[in-house]
């Protein structure tokens, strides 16, 4: 009886997980269909063989290739500043004395709460009068300027139990302010940034709204609008490029967490547990 | 050390260039907008101030009222199911799961990076119905039940319904992953303790894991409730919000509003409700939370 109970448990659990991967395994399967597989068999059936055209198709006729280029320019110069300016902000406004700490850092944090939404009007006017649509710039910014708020809090909530000692020590050896941020404060960060990048790369790469407002030029289309948009190209019949082009922008998701999944999960729950 | 800590250069250095961009792409929008909300027309041509006509106007738009409705709908399913299977399934891992417990939650959690296009454009086809089945039907299809295949995302009466689904199956991972952490931090003792008290499964959960698990449930709410009003990537990578509208949310109508038809002003007031029912809700969630 007893048995009988853990069996029915554990097939539950693994009813639950294919649940979560099989439309995956599925997208994969599909990427490789050729066109009539789709007429003389079910949708649930396998490739019959590899047909990477439809890779070849995306990445090439789909422009694949320019919008992954755009994606990782606009997600990694972000990134980069995003990092290095919620580190700094986060130091300042926890471990550094100043009369305003307190209040900036709520001011940052009133960000957490602005639905994308409440600002996209205004920053289409601002862009357009400072002949900024279209182009790599404004995305960027744009990118930068919604990524502080939650960073900035993730960073201030780590810093807090740092330790005073470390930098006292480093002060009393002759440590100024740049070189103590360089030599012990960042080094012993480590763990925040990492969640920051972690959590903001996952944002930034699957932005969709801001990019589909203030990109119009298809040559500087990211990955998200690129697939919005490639249906339309492609036509609704051409269902192995589609895959195809949409396994393509999973897979460097898939590598990423397979490497550090472990990370990732700390880094996307923090966003939410201390967001 | 206070010398150096208090050093109002490196300060200055520090926070001022992050200050300016975050003041004028965030915190300046939502100033704009509320001045926005007060006229007519599109900056540069015909630009006039027009009081509260806008905010009138919002009580008798029809479409407002849907978008309000549809969105509504959306918010109450899908919290209730990201938070609700969330739950459960953490429950699972905690009880039932005694091996391979990295790899299960691994696995549960991997939707959650995603790209939501991708996502929304995987799930179209499942959904599909022409040219050929998609996955759904085709199941259907195959196991006798073939009175069931229908256009799911094409008909209003199920399109709302197959976006939920698919969000929930998104974030359910998610949140029992947030959720075994917090049943990770429940000691073994008290759980033993309970059922040697006689607690049977349901009064174990009821009366000693419910109210330990309060505080991570509430913030889990305010995180899909602050989510799902946003309403915006997954409908429009599903369904466009069609048919008609059926699924056509706040934050969608929005923007057909200021960049479709170049209505600023009234785009600008429906922005604005979006951020209040934002900041109203997690409010009225947050009142749950009461310290005992």
């Amino acid at each position: 009886m007893k048995k009988a109970g853990a069996f029915i448990r554990g097939l539950i659990i693994f009813l639950v997980c294919m649940l979560e991967v099989y439309p995956l395994f599925w997208m994969l399967t599909a990427s490789f269909k050729q066109q009539y597989e789709w007429s003389e068999k079910p949708a649930y059936a396998l490739n019959s063989g590899f047909y990477w055209q439809n890779y070849s198709d995306a990445w090439t006729r789909g422009h694949m290739s320019t919008y992954f280029r755009n994606s990782l320019i606009t997600t990694l110069i972000s990134l980069v500043f995003i990092v290095i300016f919620s580190s700094l902000v986060g130091f300042a406004v926890t471990k550094m004395q100043w009369k305003l700490r307190e209040a900036v850092a709520k001011y940052f944090q009133f960000g957490i709460m602005i639905p994308v939404a409440v600002a996209l009007i205004p920053l289409f006017q601002i862009y357009s009068r400072g002949r900024l649509l279209n182009t790599r710039t404004c995305l960027i910014l744009t990118y930068i300027a919604f990524g502080l708020s939650l960073s900035i809090y993730l960073v201030q909530g780590y810093l807090r139990s740092f330790p005073d000692e470390l930098m006292e020590a480093a002060v009393i050896d002759g440590c100024g302010i740049y070189r103590l941020m360089y030599y012990v404060v960042v080094p012993l960060m480590k763990n925040a940034i990492v969640t920051v990048l972690v959590l903001q790369f996952f944002f930034k790469w699957n932005d969709l709204i801001f990019s589909m407002t203030f990109i119009s030029d298809s040559a500087l289309k990211t990955v998200q609008t690129g697939l919005l948009y490639f249906s339309d190209e492609f036509g609704a019949k051409n269902w192995g490029a589609i895959f195809a082009s949409v396994s393509m922008s999973v897979f460097p998701m898939l590598i990423i967490y397979l490497i550090l999944n472990r990370k990732v999960m700390e880094g996307m729950t923090a966003g939410a547990v201390k967001g | 050390m206070k010398n150096v800590l208090g050093n109002r250069k490196a300060i200055a250095l520090f926070v001022v260039p992050a200050l300016v961009i975050y003041s004028i792409i965030v915190m300046l929008p939502v100033l704009w907008s509320l001045y926005y909300s007060f006229y007519n027309g599109s900056p540069g041509l015909k630009w006039e101030f027009c009081g509260l006509d806008n905010y009138a106007r919002l009580l008798k738009d029809k479409n407002f009222r849907n978008a309000l409705s549809v969105n509504g709908r959306y918010i109450l399913i899908t919290v209730i199911g990201q938070v609700g299977l969330g739950l459960v399934l953490s429950l699972m891992f905690r009880f039932w799961l005694h091996r391979c417990k990295t790899l299960v939650r691994t696995l549960v959690f991997f939707p959650v990076v995603l790209p939501t296009v991708a996502v929304g454009q995987l799930f179209a086809k499942i959904y599909e119905i022409q040219p050929n089945y998609g996955l759904l039907n085709s199941f259907l299809d195959s196991i006798g039940l073939s009175r069931f295949v229908q256009p799911w995302i094409g008909q209003s009466s199920t399109a709302l319904w197959c976006l939920c689904v698919m969000d929930i199956w998104v974030a359910m991972g998610f949140y029992s992953v947030i959720f075994y952490g917090a049943l990770l931090d429940i000691p073994d003792d008290i759980i033993e303790a309970a059922r040697i008290d006689g607690a049977g499964s349901f009064s174990l959960f009821g009366r000693i894991l419910l109210p330990l698990l309060r505080p991570m449930i509430i913030t889990s709410l305010v995180f899909s409730f602050s989510g799902t009003v946003k309403m915006f990537e997954s409908a429009r990578a599903l369904t466009n919000g069609g048919p008609g509208s059926a699924t056509k949310s706040l934050s969608m109508y929005m923007y057909d509003v200021s960049f479709t038809y170049n209505k600023v002003g009234y785009g600008s007031v429906i922005a604005l409700v979006i951020f209040l029912i934002c900041v109203l809700g997690s409010i009225v969630i947050n009142l749950f939370d009461v310290k005992d």
